[in-house]
This record gives structure tokens, C-alpha cells and sequence, in this order.
């Protein structure tokens, strides 16, 4: 069964969905095909509420407290089951504060404390125990819904789930590695989501991917550039979300977490990331803790240059800048380091004609050559403009939805207008690409973002 | 060196600097000239290396073909009409560039003035769309135009059409076309008949008066009066090609709007949606007014292809219909708006002698109707939506 990336069924049988817009940025420093994951032992962690929108952060423990692996840091102040668990053993060191006494982070350093894990126990079959051990084991908080694109409401159910097994950003590691050797996991994971929805767990793989499924989900193979791997633009080509429906978001490596809990009862805070980007000596694996601090990761093997660095902890459409003295960010895989840019003058770059300049418009040379790298700094290019061009965004936008027009409705606060051109199907990453793209230089993120939590005020 | 001058200087230009009325003045040359360093503060941390200043440059180049060869022309005319025939192509190039140089001048004063006072009050940075429109100004008008003329539709289509909207990107009609149209209606004895495009004294001591009894009227202005003998005279439509006639200083020769389009196209910066169907929509009211030639309506004996060659259709088609801000901005959208400007296009052309031609105000009308095409596409989308929706219950 093959469809594009416009139309939406469902069938039986395998699905394929080709997608024809989007983009792959070709950036230098990705890890070797047959890189192995080193350990890197972590003394420091930390848990960024704001990797969490709709999470209201309120604290479970003060600062000095000691904290075993599975312990509760933080909860909901509106669902107190769900709640953001400490990975690792240790004493609450820091909780840092910003403007009107918001938490910004919670660090807890480790320390052999001598207490057990906290274990989960759960009956598998049972939808009420598993989505109960999910809560309890503080991985509720790594699913993302959709409409608002936030951590899911517990109340309600989920038309559909959508898994995505691989991720199509920038320099983004292969999640089906990051699970090998777990099937046993992973298939127990996916067969706990099944139990959650009315509808059916769909799993996307890239084109020629082999990894086993258990019978209760869909497979779905995605071809085409990213955003292949965004699980929103596989949920848009199967189901798009109508207004009312509730739909849920997770990667394979959260299924396969959900998996170990519930068969082992503890829950694996280990993690890969891959460190890339084009200001990393040697792009490697390496083995760690959820929200291990950064220094230890990159130590070394940053480029000796004078200019000055930008570590993003993600991909460089959707990652968070963190500084060296900074810590992982959800979804804890990725490290980029790319050069910040604000400390060179170009002399008239608009007219630049330099072959090292990334662009996808035909305007620059770099256009010419297709399988050359480049080593893009974090500048805009260019100053803040209305929206001149149009259909730009669309060129990447493998959705049915109308860019421009949701954001100038979301520009507007028009709740009915931005309804109508299907805000509750898209979640901000699915921008990201338009706000590479854009000559105008908008924060499209940004007002996405701004725009679902304003549309969850309104309406809740 | 020029970056530690600027750095110099810079600080009379912030808030508190004695020059800080100037400040959106400085910004505008320091991000001409230097790459502003700000990075990325929220959403992706790369950007495009393309940004407005490019695009709008990329344009500008697209009209330098035109511009060069409206220089030639305007002297090819004049030299011709006072019979001058021993002359150089450098001679008729500094005549042709004396001609437009104090156009393009008063044009880009008068207009980039405003900009930047408009960017100042409003305490914005300057934006670059009067780059492209000050250049096109001259092109499309009459080589004769009084300075002032200029000067006073300039500065009423960027107040009143642009800014008074909210500037680049918010305006609802074509910025250099409402200036060219703000002309056409305000001073119809100056924009129109046989004397307004051939340029008619001599400059710097090149060229020659044009006798009186001259005739320097377009072909499509001699169509309109019923004299359409000259189509018939072999290599007639290769001349309009070429652009060796009269009419507004850059849009008689098709070939190096082509040359321009080009470039648009190469570069991705123009749509080849909006280009293309304002050629098919223009070849298909060609043909069907060919089809049914009347004798009330002289224009209709023009071949499609002369319909594309001749006046200004070419120009409109390539750099008017395909302004990105006032056309519009659905993909599906673009064919029919496309295909509707070449159609109106001929149309009024064809089926109303009082205008000879009828590009500027098909683009004009369809920039009117644009909102109208992208909302029924749109609409379409949300019905698919709710359709969906529906489906489920």
C-alpha cells in the first residue's frame, strides 16, 4: 500500500508513505556508520522542566535532600501522578529559580545513598496497571499529545499512538541501534500502548529497516527526507487529528524504556547520545545518564578554534543552546556543537557568492554541489522581515496544512480560524524546517508554541 | 578598516547619540554593507544564508538587461527621429544613461526618503522592497515624464500604498505599478499619445530636437487608432522582440526581459507558477480575439504571438504579476491568478481602444483579486478538514 504524503487511509496491510517536501541539511560531523557507544560516567544530572510543555512544575524535594534512582523531583501541580524522576542516586544539589521564582532546573549529584531503585510493579494486560506503572515510573512525561503537543492528559484516551523508530534530523543518531539487542523490551512496550488507545499503535521505520514488531502494532515505512522520522508527520498521513481527538507521540527508545519497566520493574535511565556537529574533533557515541551534564561529553574533543561555540543539546532545528557548564535536554540523544557566529564580520554577505555558504536556494553555489557538507553558524543571515516570499515554507512542509496562513492566524489569536487551518494537528518541530527555510527570519517555533498554549488557555 | 569606522561612529547613533534621528539610517547602511552578527535566540539555530536583501538584489539584477537596453533604445529613437545616423553605441549609451540617470535618481530619493522616516518613526529597520520598485519606476515610464511627475507619484504610491499598510510585505497592490497608474491618471496628456516616449532634446550635446511633425507613437497606440499596416511588414514582430520601438524606457525589448526572467527563474526567486500562466493566459486571449478579428477592435488582428511581444505584457509578466507580496500565495492560487492577469490583459488591450495597453491594470486588478483566489483555495483546505472531521462522528 503506498500513499503520499497528501492522502490519508488506512488498510490492513504494510504501510508506505513517500514524502516529497522536506529537507535534509547537510551538515559536517556525523558519527561514523560503525561507531560503538563508549561509557561516560555522569556525577551531575539535571531535569529541565521546560523540556516539558504542560508540565507545571511543583517541587517534591528541597535542595539537599537525598534521592533515589525512580524518586519523584518534581510533579504536576495539575495531575499529581505524573511527575519527572530523578535517573540516578544522589543528593538534590541545586534547584535553580528564574524570574518570579520559576523553576528552571534541578540538579542532583550522585552519590551512593545505599536505597534500592524504586521498583514498579504492574500486571502487563491490564490498561489501568500499565498506564498507572507509566506514571509511576515517571516516563509519562517523555510522550507528547497532540493537539498542544504537551505531556499527555491522563484522563483521556488516545485515538491513535504514534512510535516513531527513527529520527531524520540533522546528524541524528539511529534510534533502531540505540535499541538493539532490547526486542524483548521493545515489543513488551508497544504491546502496553496498544492496551492505551481505542485505535492502533503505528510504528514508523525508515525504508529497509528490519526491526521486528509485535503483531498488535502497525508497521509504517517512511520514505523521503526529513521530517520522515517526526512522529506528527506520520500521524498526519494516517489520521491527522480532528478537532476533539486526542492522539499520543513517543520514539521507540521511550516504548523500549516503558518495555524494561514493565518487565524488569526498573526503569533504564541510560541513554546514547551521539555528539556531532562541525566544531567536534571526532563525532562519537557515547553511553550515559538522562540529563548528564555536558562537560564530560564533550571535554576534549572540541575543535581548538578561537571562535566562539555553540553546544546545543538536540538537533540544530529543534535542540536547546546550553552552554559547556550545561546539561543534556530531552529527548537526552544528541549533542551539536556548531560555531556561534557572532563574532565575524562578513563584508556584504548577501551578495556572497562562497561555495561554503548553505542555502536551499538556487541563488548560491552551494546548490550546485550535492553531496558537500557544510558548517553553518547560528547567525539568522539576514534581519527580521514581514513575510515577503511565499509558498517557501510549503516546500517543506509535508503536511496538509497551510504554513502561512496558520501563522498569521496564530499571529492573530484566532481561535476559529487557526481550528479551521488545523492547528491541532501540528506540534512546533514541524516548523522547524519553515523557519530554516524562511528569508524573512521568523521565530516560527516560537509562535507555534506561544500559539498552542494560548489555544489550551482559551479552551481549557 | 571600514568595520572600525562603523564601530567609530556608531555609538551617535543609539538612543542618546546626537545623531540618534539618523539611527534607522545607520542600521540600514551597517547591514548593507556587514552581515548583522545576531544568532538565533529561539526555535533553530541555522538559518538559510538567503534573506530579502538577496532577493530584492537578485531582482534588481534581473532588470539590468532591460535597463541597458532601454538606455540604447531611448537614443536609437532620438537619433533616429532627428535623422542622426553616424553615431556610436557608446554615444547612444551615455545619451540613453543621461536620460534615466536623474529619473532613477528622484525616484530612489524620493522613495527611499520615506523609507526611511517611516522606519525611523516606527523605530524598524529599514526594509529593502524600495530597492526593486525604485528601479522599476523608471522602467515603466515614459522616457519624457517631468522629474516632478515622477517625484509626486513616487512619493503617493510608498505612502499610500505601502506604508500606510504597514510597510514591505503588508501591501495590497503593487507599489511601482500604482505609481505608474497614479501617472496615467493624473496626468494622462503627459503619459500618453506620440510624443510621450520618445525622448525629444538633445543632452550634453547628443541627440537632436525632434522635429514637430514627428510621430513617436507606440505600435500598440497605432493598433489602437487603426493603423495596423505595420504588422504586416516583414520582421515586424522581430523588431518588438528585439525591442527597437517606442514605449516606456525598459519594457520594449521582450528578449532581455526574457534574459531577466531567466535569471528569476535559475535563481528560484520569482514563481515560474505566476510567469507561466500569465503567458498561457495572455496566448489563450490572443488567440481566441484572433479567432474573431473585428474591424471596431483593431487590436484583434494581432497574432498571439505579437500580442506577447508588443507593449508591455512581457515586463508585466515577468517582474509586475510575479511580486510575491501582492500576488497570490497558494500554489494553486498562482496558476489562476497567473493565468487571469494574462487574460485581462489582452482583454482590455483588445476590447477598449481608450487603452492601448492593458498589462498594468490587469496586474492591478488581480492584485485586488488575489486575497479572493487564496481564500477559496484555503477554504478548500478547511473543508477538507472538516469534511474529515464529519467522517469520523
Amino acid at each position: 500500500m503506498h500513499i503520499t504524503s497528501k492522502n490519508a487511509f488506512s488498510s490492513k496491510m504494510d504501510k508506505t508513505i513517500t514524502l516529497r517536501r522536506g529537507l535534509d541539511l547537510r551538515i559536517e560531523g556525523t558519527v561514523p556508520a560503525e561507531s560503538t557507544a563508549k561509557p561516560c560516567s555522569t556525577t551531575e544530572i539535571a531535569l529541565v522542566p521546560d523540556d516539558f510543555p504542560g508540565f507545571t512544575p511543583k517541587l517534591a524535594v528541597k535542595e539537599g535532600d537525598n534521592v533515589t534512582a525512580g524518586q519523584a523531583l518534581m510533579y504536576d501541580k495539575l495531575h499529581e501522578d505524573v511527575k519527572l524522576v530523578s535517573p540516578i542516586a544522589g543528593k538534590v544539589t541545586h534547584v535553580v529559580r528564574g524570574d518570579r521564582r520559576k523553576i528552571m532546573r534541578v540538579v542532583v549529584t550522585a552519590e551512593t545513598t545505599g536505597a534500592p531503585a524504586i521498583k514498579t510493579d504492574a500486571d502487563t494486560d491490564n490498561a489501568t496497571d500499565v498506564k498507572k506503572a507509566i506514571m509511576h515510573s515517571g516516563l509519562w512525561a517523555y510522550m507528547r499529545q497532540r493537539p498542544y503537543d504537551i505531556v499527555p492528559d491522563t484522563e483521556a484516551t488516545p485515538v491513535n499512538i504514534f512510535v516513531t523508530a527513527f529520527d531524520s534530523a540533522p546528524l541524528a543518531p539511529s534510534l533502531t541501534n540505540l535499541v538493539k539487542g532490547k526486542g524483548k523490551y521493545t515489543a513488551a512496550g508497544l504491546k502496553a500502548l496498544a492496551s492505551l488507545t481505542s485505535g492502533k499503535v503505528y510504528v514508523s521505520l525508515p525504508y529497509g529497516c528490519g526491526l521486528e514488531l509485535p503483531a498488535e502494532v502497525e508497521r509504517v515505512t517512511v520514505k523521503g527526507p526529513h521530517p520522515a522520522g517526526n512522529a506528527g508527520v506520520q500521524a498526519a498521513a494516517i489520521a491527522p487529528v480532528n478537532k476533539g481527538e486526542i492522539i499520543w507521540t513517543l520514539d521507540i527508545v521511550t516504548a523500549t524504556r516503558i518495555g524494561t519497566m514493565l518487565l524488569d520493574g526498573t526503569t533504564d535511565w541510560s541513554t546514547t547520545v551521539a555528539v556531532t556537529g562541525p566544531e567536534v574533533n571526532h563525532p562519537c557515541l557515547i553511553t550515559t545518564t538522562i540529563g548528564a551534564s555536558l562537560k564530560p561529553l564533550v571535554d576534549g574533543n572540541l575543535k581548538d578554534t578561537d571562535r566562539h561555540l555553540r553546544i546545543i543539546s538536540g538537533n540544530v532545528l529543534t535542540g536547546a543552546k546550553e552552554s559547556i557548564d550545561g546539561f543534556l535536554r530531552f529527548p537526552y540523544r544528541q549533542i551539536t556543537v556548531i560555531a556561534e557566529g557572532d563574532d565575524v564580520d562578513e563584508f556584504m554577505g548577501w551578495a556572497s557568492m562562497s561555495p561554503g555558504k548553505m542555502s536551499e536556494s538556487r541563488s548560491f553555489p552551494s546548490r550546485l554541489f550535492h553531496n558537500k557538507l557544510f558548517r553553518p553558524d547560528a547567525r539568522l543571515n539576514g534581519g527580521r522581515r514581514a513575510m515577503i516570499m511565499s509558498g517557501e515554507y510549503d516546500k517543506v512542509m509535508p503536511m496538509d496544512i497551510l504554513p502561512e496562513y496558520l501563522i498569521k492566524a496564530i499571529l492573530a489569536r484566532d481561535i476559529d480560524r487557526m481550528e479551521a487551518l488545523g492547528i491541532y494537528e501540528v506540534a512546533p518541530e514541524d516548523f522547524a524546517l519553515c523557519e530554516y527555510v524562511d528569508p524573512s527570519k521568523l521565530e516560527l517555533q516560537k509562535i507555534v508554541r506561544e500559539g498552542l498554549d494560548y489555544l489550551r488557555k482559551e479552551l481549557e | 578598516m571600514l568595520r572600525k569606522y562603523l564601530d567609530k561612529i556608531k555609538p551617535n547613533f543609539e538612543p542618546g547619540g546626537k545623531l540618534q534621528a539618523f539611527r534607522s539610517v545607520f542600521d540600514g547602511f551597517e547591514t548593507f554593507l556587514y552581515t548583522p552578527r545576531s544568532t538565533s535566540a529561539s526555535g533553530v539555530h541555522v538559518h538559510d544564508s538567503i534573506d530579502s536583501k538577496r532577493v530584492m538584489i537578485i531582482v534588481v539584477l534581473a532588470l539590468m538587461p532591460c535597463l541597458f537596453f532601454g538606455m540604447y533604445n531611448t537614443a536609437y529613437q532620438n537619433f533616429t527621429a532627428c535623422g542622426i545616423t553616424d553615431y556610436t553605441f557608446w554615444q547612444a549609451m551615455a545619451y540613453g544613461f543621461l536620460a534615466i540617470l536623474p529619473r532613477i535618481v528622484v525616484t530612489y530619493a524620493v522613495g527611499l526618503g520615506i523609507e526611511f522616516i517611516v522606519a525611523q518613526w516606527r523605530g524598524e529597520e529599514i526594509q529593502e522592497g524600495f530597492l526593486v520598485t525604485g528601479i522599476l519606476v523608471p522602467l515603466i515610464c515614459p522616457i519624457t515624464t517631468p522629474l516632478w511627475m515622477l517625484a509626486v507619484a513616487t512619493a503617493f504610491s510608498v505612502i499610500f500604498v505601502k506604508e500606510v499598510f504597514g510597510g514591505t510585505g503588508f501591501n495590497i497592490f503593487n507599489v511601482a505599478l500604482v505609481t505608474r497608474a497614479f501617472l496615467f491618471f493624473a496626468y494622462p496628456a503627459s503619459m500618453s499619445g506620440d510624443k510621450a516616449f520618445i525622448a525629444s532634446e538633445p543632452i550634453c550635446g547628443l541627440g537632436g530636437y525632434v522635429p514637430d511633425g514627428f510621430s513617436g507613437a507606440t505600435p500598440l497606440g497605432m493598433i489602437a487608432n487603426g493603423s495596423t499596416e505595420f504588422l504586416s511588414q516583414a520582421g515586424s514582430t522581430w523588431q518588438a522582440f528585439l525591442g527597437l520601438i517606442p514605449g516606456s524606457f525598459g519594457e520594449t525589448s521582450t528578449l532581455c526581459i526574457l534574459i531577466g526572467a531567466a535569471l528569476l527563474l535559475l535563481t528560484g526567486i520569482a514563481s515560474w507558477r505566476i510567469m507561466l500562466s500569465v503567458f498561457i493566459g495572455g496566448l489563450v486571449m490572443g488567440w481566441i480575439a484572433n479567432t474573431f478579428p473585428s474591424d471596431l477592435y483593431p487590436a484583434s488582428t494581432m497574432s498571439p504571438i505579437d500580442q506577447l511581444v508588443y507593449g508591455g505584457f512581457a515586463f508585466a509578466a515577468v517582474f509586475m504579476a510575479t511580486d510575491p507580496v501582492t500576488a497570490a500565495r497558494t500554489g494553486i492560487g498562482k496558476y489562476i491568478y497567473g493565468f487571469l492577469v494574462g487574460v485581462i490583459a489582452i482583454l482590455i488591450r483588445v476590447y477598449n481602444n481608450g487603452y492601448p495597453e492593458g498589462a498594468m491594470l490587469a496586474v492591478l486588478l488581480m492584485n485586488a483579486l488575489a486575497p479572493l483566489i487564496d481564500y477559496c483555495v484555503v477554504q478548500a483546505n478547511i473543508n477538507r478538514r472538516m469534511r474529515r472531521a464529519r467522517s469520523m462522528d
